[in-house]
């Protein structure tokens, strides 16, 4: 399943019709190998998080082909009936602010996804809390999300995205609040997530601490996206 | 799966108890509502029940004794008592008004009943104190809740009377305690009038020259002496003997006495039906609106509740969570709060029902409507949160 990772070919997304018709995205190509961090660069009004949408199964695109793993989700028109299980079981996702849930403990924070795609408590904890030891806060696993620092918070949300080991990860402005030594930290542990899980991951940033970091970048500019070659090399 | 409602809850433990503990007085006041209904239908029953009665004679063509004045002659309690089917027959009165104890005052439903005959109908069936009335005036038995002792002086009209005996859940229609005194006594208080307004009466009468005729010696006196007498009382009530059908022995008195019967089903129909049908639309206006605004109450919370969790629920669609699961969160926390709110209500009542001058009666039943009207209401108020949280786009847990 996560051996090809996401392949994305000619998506468009137009908001409207007729005259107000707005081309949000236009031709959209990108592919993120299993086991790969690209960045996905462009200026406000892009349409960067018209793709993350798209990408998140969030919104419907107007036309183009979606391939994620071996299945085709989207082929101008969604693939999959259930577009809620498709977001629970194959995308990961990672906001700009972690959005812990406020009421559930660390581990159930993540362990809430495999708990809703219908494992036991106990299995799903087991499973929260294995990801939380590789993200080195597994001493948290009983606190509230209050109490976690912000590099922590984002650790915790980390985990929560990887947890039903998705092919791909989304994430949006992942490092935007931390500092560098923290944003920098973020990006390993994607790096380290992504090549342990053979997860392709997709970092949405304006972050100029990160986007050295990168192997790969797309850049968007009014709905179309160009490839090049990043300056990092990964960690 | 974990309960999210529980956690919620827990989290939040201290905001969940507060509103319960507000909603749940609001509860406790309308279970007292109810109670206060069921109070007055229970003294109506009482009332009938203590009289020991299976069947009240009243005046014709009126709903006496107890919902409206009724008057006839005391004498007729004689030819009442030799019809057939008829074991044992008593007059009675009834007055309605302050009775007073020294410097104080009690509002009691005055009984008058035959002096030195306990266990005729209308006598208090039983003491928890002193003795029966066994002389033929200035005696009183009187309710508990009148405050009144052993000893005590008391003064209806112009008489004193000395509390010889004490009796309990002796109310009337209307939750007043009962003071029982002799029928004599009882007559005057209710039919005598004070001695200026009989002086103006005589007088009058001996200025009328149809009493006053020079050539009919007598007559004026004769007059004024059937004016003075009190030959009425308000109701005869009267027991049947047994394996007889009350129905046709009421008929039986309807149509030879001339006079209105009522069986214990029409006296309990006139009290609850009409005498309290005013009052008890009243209680039931204010339940229903305690009902509105506890719904309103509980829809504001929860409604509430919900907008201060729109990013977490956004997130929760978006990593895909059920709608029935997010709506599961919402209506779980509404009748949680229901629940609190119950549980801290009917405490509450429990506790402040003994307080009220009137007698507050908590049915379990009614504990039990309560409680699935609560329910009912928590449920239909988190609605209109469930909806504006189903509305909420998962697109929103992602920027730009």
């Amino acid at each position: 399943m996560n051996g090809k990772g996401i392949r994305i070919e000619g998506l468009a997304k137009r908001y409207g019709k007729g005259d107000t018709a707005v081309d949000a995205l236009k031709v959209v190509n990108m592919h993120v190998a299993p086991g790969e961090v690209v960045g996905l660069i462009g200026p406000s009004g892009s349409g960067k998080s018209t793709l993350l949408k798209c990408l998140g199964a969030v919104i419907e695109p107007t036309a183009g082909r979606m391939i994620l793993g071996d299945d085709v989700i989207y082929d101008d028109g969604w693939e999959v009936n259930d577009l809620r299980a498709l977001r629970r079981d194959k995308i990961g996702f990672v906001f700009q602010a972690p959005y812990l849930i406020p009421f559930l403990d660390v581990t159930d924070n993540v362990a809430l996804l495999p708990m809703l795609a219908g494992k036991p408590n106990a299995e799903a904890r087991k499973q929260a809390l294995d990801l939380l030891q590789g993200l080195d806060v597994q001493h948290r696993a009983r606190a509230m999300p209050s109490q976690l620092s912000g590099g922590e918070q984002q650790r915790v949300a980390i985990a929560r995205g990887l947890v039903n080991r998705p092919p791909v990860i989304l994430a949006d402005e992942p490092t935007a609040p931390l500092d560098s030594e923290r944003a920098l930290g973020v990006i390993r542990i994607l790096n380290e997530m992504a090549r342990k899980f053979e997860t392709a991951i997709i970092v949405v940033t304006h972050d100029e601490k990160i986007i050295p970091t990168f192997k790969r970048i797309y850049h968007i500019r009014d709905g179309v996206t160009y490839e090049e070659a990043g300056e990092g090399q990964g960690f | 799966m974990i309960s999210l409602a529980g956690r919620d809850i827990q989290h939040a433990w201290g905001k969940f108890v507060f509103t319960g503990i507000g909603l749940g007085l609001l509860i406790g006041v309308t279970l007292t509502m109810a109670g206060v209904y069921r109070g007055m239908v229970d003294d109506a029953k009482v009332l009938l029940d203590n009289s020991g009665a299976d069947l009240w004679v009243v005046q014709k063509d009126t709903l006496g004794p107890y919902a409206e004045s009724s008057s006839i002659y005391d004498d007729l309690w004689r030819g009442i008592r030799s019809m057939p089917g008829v074991a044992r027959v008593s007059n009675i009165t009834y007055l309605t008004m302050q009775v007073r104890q020294g410097e104080r005052d009690v509002r009691a439903m005055v009984t008058g009943v035959t002096a030195g005959e306990p266990g005729l109908p209308g006598w208090p069936p039983q003491l928890v104190a002193g003795r029966q009335i066994t002389r033929g005036h200035y005696e009183a038995v009187a309710d508990v809740a009148t405050g009144f002792k052993l000893g005590d002086q008391i003064q209806i009209r112009r008489n004193q009377y000395h509390v010889v005996g004490l009796t309990r859940r002796m109310v009337s229609s209307s939750g007043d305690p009962m003071v029982f005194i002799p029928l004599r006594d009882a007559q005057e208080a209710q039919f005598l009038k004070d001695n200026d307004a009989i002086r103006q009466q005589r007088r009058r009468t001996a200025e009328n020259p149809a009493f006053n005729r020079p050539g009919v010696p007598g007559l004026l006196d004769a007059v004024i002496a059937s004016q003075s007498t009190n030959a009425y009382v308000n109701a005869v009530l009267v027991q049947i003997e047994p394996g007889w059908d009350e129905q046709m022995v009421a008929e039986s008195i309807r149509r030879w006495k001339r006079l209105t019967v009522y069986t214990r089903s029409q006296m309990e129909e006139i009290l609850v039906g009409k005498l309290i049908a005013t009052s008890a639309k009243q209680i039931g206006m204010f339940l229903v609106i305690l009902a509105i605004v506890s719904a309103a109450i509980v829809a504001f919370i929860i409604y509430t509740l919900t907008l201060g969790k729109i990013r977490e629920i956004a997130v929760l669609k978006l990593i895909g969570t059920r709608n029935r699961t997010i709506a599961a969160l919402i209506m779980q926390q509404a009748v949680a709060l229901g629940g609190i709110g119950f549980v801290v209500g009917k405490i509450a009542a429990t506790f402040w029902a003994p307080v009220f001058p009137k007698y507050v009666l908590l049915q379990p039943l009614d504990s039990v409507i309560g409680f699935v009207a609560v329910i009912v209401i928590c449920v239909l108020a988190s609605l209109i949160a469930i909806r504006a949280a189903l509305k909420v786009d998962p697109a929103e847990a992602i920027g730009g």
